[in-house]
C-alpha cells in the first residue's frame, strides 16, 4: 500500500532528522531510492524547487515525492507523515516546558542558551548572504576569492542588500512587503 | 474558533512568505507572532528554537506547535501546524502537477535571486533585534561568538554548543543579578 508507505517513509524523514532543511536531504534521497519513486535528475529537481518556494524545505519535498509516487492524495499524506513527529513531540515537551518555565534553573540554562540561538540566526544570515553576494557558489578558496574579488562579488546584490537593511531597521518595514518587493525587484534589475 | 482559524491563518501566511525554512521564518515569526499578536515574547520565541534545534523534527513546525499550544492546547497546536504546511502543500501540489522544470524560468529564478537578498537582510535584521533581548552580558557576547565560529567555520553540531552553554548558564547563576 503505497499511501501507508509514504506515512512511514516520511514518518522516519521527520523523525530522525536535527537541524531543518538541508540536514534532511541525505535521509529523503535514501528513502526515494529505496522505493524506486523517483528517477535521479528529478530528485535534484526537488532540492532547487524546494528552496525557491515558500515554505519549509523539508515540507515542500515531501509535498513534491508523494506527489509523484501518488498523486494529490500521496503528497498529502507525506506531508502529514513528515510533520507528525514534530508535532507529537513538541506536544510532549511543551508540557514539561510550559511547567517549568519560570523555574529559577530552568531560567539559568536559557540564559546560557539564547545567545546561542542569536549565533546561529546570524550564521544562517551569513550563510545567505553568502549566497546572494557571491556570483560563482562554488568557490571556496579563499586567496582566490580575494584575488578575483570584483569579478565574484555580485554588487547588484550587495546593494539592495543595505537597502533593504536600511528600511528594515529604520521604517520597519513589514516583512512581507518585503519579500513581496524584492521579488518584483529582482524581476526588474535581475540581481 | 475564532482563536484556533486566527493560529491556522497567521501561521498559513507565515509559511507563504518564509523562503529557506527555520531561522528565515523567524522574521515573519517576530512580525506577526511577537508585534502583531503578542502571542510570545522574543525571548520565548528564542527559547523554542533552542528547543526545535534540539528535538528531532522540522524547526518550522516544532516552532509552530509550540505556540499553537500555548495559545489553545492540544487544538491549537493542531491548528497552527495544519497553518505553516498548507501554503507548502499547495503551492508544490500545482507545480509538481503542472509546471515541468519550475526552477528553470527565468522569471522564477530573477523573484527568486531578489528574495534570496532581502532574506539575508531580513535575517540580520532578526539578529539586530534579538541581541538586546538574549545577549546581555560578556558572557553571553563570548558565548554568541563562539557558537557563530564553532556552527559557521567548524561544523560543529548545534546540539553540542547548546548543551555547553545551559552548563555554563548554570555554574555562572552565582555571578548574575537575573536568577533570584
Amino acid at each position: 500500500m503505497i499511501y501507508l508507505q509514504l506515512f512511514l517513509s516520511f514518518m522516519k524523514i521527520g523523525l530522525f532528522s536535527f537541524g531543518g532543511g538541508y540536514a534532511m536531504i541525505p535521509l529523503i534521497q535514501k528513502e526515494i531510492e529505496s522505493h524506486g519513486w523517483l528517477s535521479a535528475s528529478q530528485f535534484v529537481d526537488i532540492i532547487a524547487i524546494a528552496e525557491m518556494t515558500p515554505g519549509p524545505i523539508a515540507v515542500n519535498s515531501a509535498t513534491f515525492v508523494g506527489y509523484k509516487a501518488a498523486g494529490i492524495v500521496g503528497g498529502l499524506i507525506a506531508t502529514i507523515g513528515v510533520a507528525t513527529p514534530s508535532l507529537v513531540l513538541i506536544l510532549i515537551v511543551s508540557r514539561y516546558f510550559f511547567k517549568f518555565q519560570d523555574h529559577p534553573v530552568n531560567k539559568m540554562i536559557f540564559y546560557g542558551i539564547r545567545p546561542v540561538i542569536v549565533g546561529l540566526i546570524f550564521s544562517a544570515a551569513v550563510f545567505v548572504a553568502q549566497t546572494a553576494f557571491l556570483k560563482e557558489s562554488t568557490v571556496l578558496n579563499l586567496s582566490y576569492m580575494l584575488e578575483n574579488f570584483l569579478y565574484i562579488i555580485n554588487f547588484k546584490g550587495v546593494l539592495i542588500f543595505a537597502i533593504s537593511l536600511i528600511c528594515l531597521v529604520k521604517f520597519k518595514i513589514n516583512p512581507i512587503l518585503m519579500i513581496v518587493i524584492s521579488g518584483i525587484l529582482g524581476l526588474l534589475i535581475t540581481i | 474558533m475564532g482563536e484556533l482559524w486566527k493560529l491556522f491563518a497567521t501561521f498559513c501566511r507565515i509559511g507563504a512568505f518564509t523562503f529557506g525554512g527555520g531561522y528565515a521564518m523567524l522574521p515573519l515569526i517576530q512580525k506577526e507572532i511577537v508585534e502583531k499578536n503578542q502571542w510570545a515574547t522574543d525571548e520565548e520565541v528564542l527559547d523554542y528554537y533552542a528547543i526545535g534545534q534540539c528535538t528531532p523534527g522540522i524547526i518550522a513546525v516544532n516552532t509552530a506547535t509550540f505556540i499553537g499550544f500555548k495559545r489553545k492546547g492540544i487544538p491549537g497546536a493542531i491548528a497552527a501546524t495544519c497553518g505553516i504546511v498548507f501554503p507548502s502543500i499547495v503551492i508544490i501540489t500545482i507545480i509538481a502537477a503542472y509546471l515541468k522544470h519550475f526552477e528553470d524560468y527565468a522569471i522564477v529564478q530573477h523573484a527568486f535571486g531578489g528574495i534570496r537578498v532581502a532574506v539575508a537582510a531580513l535575517i540580520l535584521n532578526t539578529v539586530i533585534k534579538m541581541w538586546n533581548t538574549s545577549v546581555k552580558d560578556w558572557l553571553g557576547i563570548l558565548i554568541f561568538s563562539a557558537s557563530f565560529v564553532a556552527v559557521a567555520f567548524f561544523n560543529i553540531s548545534p546540539i553540542i554548543v547548546v548543551v555547553i552553554s545551559a552548563t555554563l548558564g548554570i555554574f555562572t547563576a552565582n555571578t548574575r543579578t537575573d536568577v533570584r
